[in-house]
């Protein structure tokens, strides 16, 4: 789950990582407000939307004076901001990052993963900080430090020492900027994060380490131990088809093309948009009903794909485990007779109770096209699409 | 031959009086598998009374902790269907005992929690697979898991995979072109998991009864890169290939930092090269495995051994 860059630094805050003062900011007035309140000759206001690449987009303005505030403010709230995050519709911005403007002397990046190679958290810094991290690990990897963290006793302070050191951090500012790390790492682990990413890390005019940006990504299978960062779900950046979905446990991605696709576990239903696209064709999601699923599930997720206005034509792809074919061709009829099956339906069932889930299509009076096949059936829902 | 589990193997079931792990109990019961009790804390000295298809009932005994599970069954493997939440738990329990093989189900376990399991089982003498797999089969011996068991039939190609039912997809391309299995093992889609590619690799080298090995990967990671290298170093039996999720789209599954501690690995693209450049011969679509498999056994000399029918 993703949050705001300002929720993010509200989080860091209670760990004792160092952030500009600053408030959000919902309309005009609310971001004099703040800056008002905050009372520096200069204040940054910043775009809130959950992609990066604000700054470059012109989601990022230094004003100085309640005046400057006024006029940017009113510029960046409900403005479309298009970045490479956001694909090309881009995001609309509702809330904004009122901060204080801190002058700073060097930027540095600072990141923290779960590294699947060693089955670690790992810490990364490096002195390349404000710029993409992917182009410095592209041209200069050299310049990436990392600390692999030993989970019986955490990361320890001659690591984070470590990390300062080999990024130049200012020798009288070592000991605050490996505070600063370890406090990002506890909160890393506390709450359960995936990312958690400091770009830029700042060293200041006066002496200071603090995170001018933050951006944490929390572990979805963890959240249940977390109300509080559940709280600062922001369902306006999500996708509206991908939030129904969630409600009823099904895994949903929307994508650009035009084939709506129901399949059952993930790596299956990540190889039938392969196999789509290998055969011409365009997926309009990735849609996995998961192992458990009962004529209910089946029938959401088949309203899911239909509510798309792109989707001309829809795939199920079915290899029945657990799941089996018959709940699903049950499915995908109450759905078809709820809403009324009104684009192509191609479906290829396999595994268990098969027999009888292709017995309940045959019946069912509907427009269904059989495949024998994933490659069949991708073929075949390509041409009809077309 | 075969590799993990065998018709000797017994098993216990932690979290067996739950809906899911009784289902799958009588499904592993049904199969022929060893199943000689459970595991479900609070419930021990009671019995599960499971009906099987063939009219037959068993009942099998619950034990409150694996240790004791284990000295009165003999058990040497577990499976775990215990809920996300205290599965971690249930693994380290189990590994405790000293199992030889821990087979973990259970899908949506914190990935920090994976860390600590992870750290928990250095040095000492488990095997886990998964989480978030389907677990493990011998056709015609043993099933641990959730996999179908008919679509399975007795052979010598070994398969490995990152995913469920995309195991089940490639297993029935083979059994529908006469090519049995000698075992076919989910290690599961988490990001830090038990076994990987390369560990169950090495048993299907070693074992003589597998002639060939079908391994399925997916974005993320650098795991199939690896095991391609190993493969080009190791492995004197060929494998085929197949990497989902080539036109997944980047940043929705991976974030940002994790695609760079990989070095800028794991794309599908990228681990399709690697695994070619390794003399793994990868299909081209999902629907391709078996004759990939196929056309590969044939250029080896191999189709005829590894025909059951």
């Amino acid at each position: 789950m993703n949050i705001h860059e300002y929720q993010g630094k509200e989080v860091l805050k209670q760990y004792g990582v160092v952030v500009p003062e600053g408030k959000v900011a919902f309309s005009v007035d609310e971001a004099v407000e703040a800056a008002k309140a905050l009372g520096t000759p200069v204040v940054v206001v910043k775009a809130q939307i959950h992609a990066g690449g604000r700054g470059k987009a012109g989601g990022v303005k230094v004003a100085k004076g309640l005046d400057e505030v006024r006029t940017y403010a009113s510029e960046i709230l409900g403005k479309v901001l298009v970045t490479h995050q956001t694909g090309p519709e881009g995001k609309e911005v509702k809330r904004l990052l009122i901060e204080q403007g801190c002058d700073i002397k060097k930027e540095y990046y600072v990141g923290v993963v779960v590294d699947r190679g060693t089955g670690r958290i790992v810490m990364m810094a490096s002195e390349e900080g404000g710029t993409e991290i992917e182009e410095v690990a592209a041209h200069s990897p050299e310049k990436i430090f990392k600390e692999v963290v030993d989970p019986a006793v955490g990361l320890q302070v001659f690591q984070a020492r470590k990390l300062a050191y080999a990024i130049n951090i200012p020798n009288e500012l070592v000991g605050k900027a490996a505070k600063f790390m370890l406090a990002l790492y506890r909160a890393f682990e506390e709450k359960d994060c995936s990312i958690a990413e400091i770009n830029p890390l700042v060293v200041t005019g006066d002496g200071n380490v603090m995170a001018l940006d933050a951006k944490l990504n929390f572990d979805s299978n963890a959240l249940y131990r977390h109300k509080d960062i559940l709280e600062l779900r922001d369902l306006e950046e999500e996708d509206e088809k991908e939030i129904e979905a969630s409600k009823f446990d099904l895994s949903y991605i929307a994508l650009d093309g035009n084939i709506g696709c129901m399949v059952n576990g993930a790596g299956l239903a990540m190889a039938t948009m392969d196999i789509i696209k290998y055969y011409g064709g365009d997926p309009a999601n990735f849609l996995d009903v998961g192992g458990g699923a009962t004529t209910e599930k089946v029938t959401e997720a088949f309203k899911i794909i239909l509510s798309d206005e792109k989707v001309k034509g829809i795939f199920v792809n079915i290899f029945g485990g657990i799941m089996k074919c018959d709940v699903i061709a049950n499915g995908v009829v109450e759905a078809a007779k709820q809403i009324g099956l009104d684009r192509p339906l191609v479906v290829r069932l396999e595994g268990t109770n098969v027999e009888l889930g292709k017995k309940i299509l045959n019946e069912s009076g509907l427009n269904i096209v059989a495949a024998d096949s994933m490659a069949d059936g991708a073929q075949k829902i390509v041409a009809l699409v077309k | 031959m075969s590799i993990l589990v065998g018709k000797d193997t017994k098993v216990i079931t932690q979290g067996i009086t739950g809906a899911t792990g009784l289902f799958h109990a009588k499904g592993a019961l049904d199969y022929g598998t060893q199943m000689v009790g459970g595991v479900t804390p609070g419930k021990g000295g009671t019995n599960v009374d499971i009906t099987l298809e063939n009219g037959s009932t068993v009942s099998l005994p619950v034990f409150n902790t694996v240790v004791e599970a284990v000295k009165a069954t003999g058990a040497t493997a577990s499976v775990i269907y215990v809920p996300p939440a205290f599965a971690a738990d249930s693994i380290m329990e189990a590994v405790d005992a000293e199992l030889d093989l821990v087979i973990c189900i259970t899908e949506g376990i914190p990935v920090l929690d994976m860390v600590k399991v992870s750290r928990y089982m250095e040095g000492r003498k488990t095997r886990l697979i998964g989480p978030n797999c389907p677990g493990v089969i011998t056709p015609g011996e043993c099933k641990i898991g959730i996999m179908p068991g008919y679509i399975h039939t007795k052979g010598h190609v070994g398969v490995v995979s990152r995913s469920g039912t995309l195991t089940y997809e490639a297993v029935h391309q083979l059994t529908t072109r006469g090519i049995g299995q000698s075992s076919a093992v989910g290690i599961g889609g988490d990001p830090v998991k038990g076994s990987e590619f390369i560990d169950i690799l090495n048993l299907f080298n070693e074992d003589p009864d597998t002639y060939a090995v079908i391994m399925i990967g997916e974005i993320g990671g650098s795991a199939e890169e690896e095991a391609a290298e190993w493969v080009k170093a190791n492995m004197t039996k060929p494998v085929v290939g197949f990497i989902g999720g080539a036109t997944a789209p980047e940043g929705k599954r991976m974030g940002h930092a994790g695609a760079i501690i990989s070095g800028g690995k794991g794309t599908a693209a990228e681990k399709i090269a690697t695994l070619e450049a390794c003399g793994i011969k990868v299909a081209p679509t999902p629907s391709d495995m078996g004759s990939t498999l196929v056309t590969v056994l044939e250029e080896k000399g191999l189709l005829e051994k590894c025909k059951t029918h």
